[in-house]
């Protein structure tokens, strides 16, 4: 494997608009490199829902984006209360966001099931009370 | 059928974005999620949600324009962030549903051409 290119950011858990910068970076950047719209609107759309739960459940984190010639790698981390039931979190429709992340349009139950959707691989490290990690892969 | 198009025929009125852009269809929703793993390339989405996560989703998932309907108003900032980042903000005071049907009868009408 040649060496990846990364791209580092952290994720504001203060500031709930300005969630999406780090996707939004990314999908800049994955373009500028040619790849399809196809992966890029898989890649920036896995991240912005990984980004928001970080925001309303872990008070931030932080994202890196891997680029190898057979894949992309997303890896997030934060340090927030853990997912105590990580099968149950997969399931579509369920969520625990409060009402004032609700009332913006997220909370469907729909943020680990879409990052699923939009990855070939991903895989969920979650311990409570210490944090959580989420590696995603997309093939290209 | 382009932006320009349907501002007329919709009553809009454009705030940013690219009037040129080609609409293939229509996507109708509010939950961001739920809109992101629905929405296409090249719709038009019709939604009553206008905060700052709405340019976001609109952004990620390229689509043509968003109508934010029912009189509801994007705050400055929203503003701000669609002009930077090209995203096609339209407002109409219309419900979600008479724009659906408008928009089901002009794509309707464009197939027929």
């Amino acid at each position: 494997m040649s060496d990846a290119l990364r791209f580092h950011y952290d994720v504001d858990g203060e500031n709930f608009t300005s969630a999406g910068e780090a996707s939004a970076q990314v999908k800049k950047k994955l373009r500028q490199l040619g790849f399809s719209p196809d992966i890029i609107r898989r890649v920036s759309i896995a991240m912005y829902e990984g980004e928001i739960n970080m925001v309303v459940h872990a008070g931030g984190g932080k994202a890196d984006v891997f680029v190898y010639p057979e894949n992309i790698e997303i890896v997030l981390e934060d340090s927030g209360p853990g997912i105590a039931d990580v099968e149950l979190a997969m399931k579509e429709g369920y969520s625990t966001a409060p009402d004032n992340v609700r009332a913006l349009g997220f909370g469907a139950g729909m943020g680990l099931p879409n990052m699923k959707r939009y990855t070939d691989s991903m895989t969920v490290e979650s311990e409570l009370g210490v944090g959580t990690k989420i590696v995603m892969k997309v093939n290209v | 059928m382009k932006v320009k198009d349907i501002v007329p025929r919709l009553g809009l009125d454009m705030l940013s974005g690219d009037a040129d852009r080609e609409i293939s269809g229509c996507y109708v929703g509010d939950l961001l999620s739920w809109v992101m793993s629905h929405a296409q390339f090249d719709e038009c989405w019709i939604t009553i949600m206008s905060n700052i996560n709405v340019v976001a989703v609109a952004s990620l998932t390229d689509v043509a324009c968003v109508i934010i309907a029912e009189g509801a108003r994007p705050e400055e900032n929203v503003i701000e962030a669609a002009k930077a980042k090209g995203v096609c903000l339209l407002l109409s005071e219309e419900t979600v549903f008479s724009l659906a049907a408008e928009m089901a009868g002009l794509l309707k009408e464009k197939q027929a051409e």
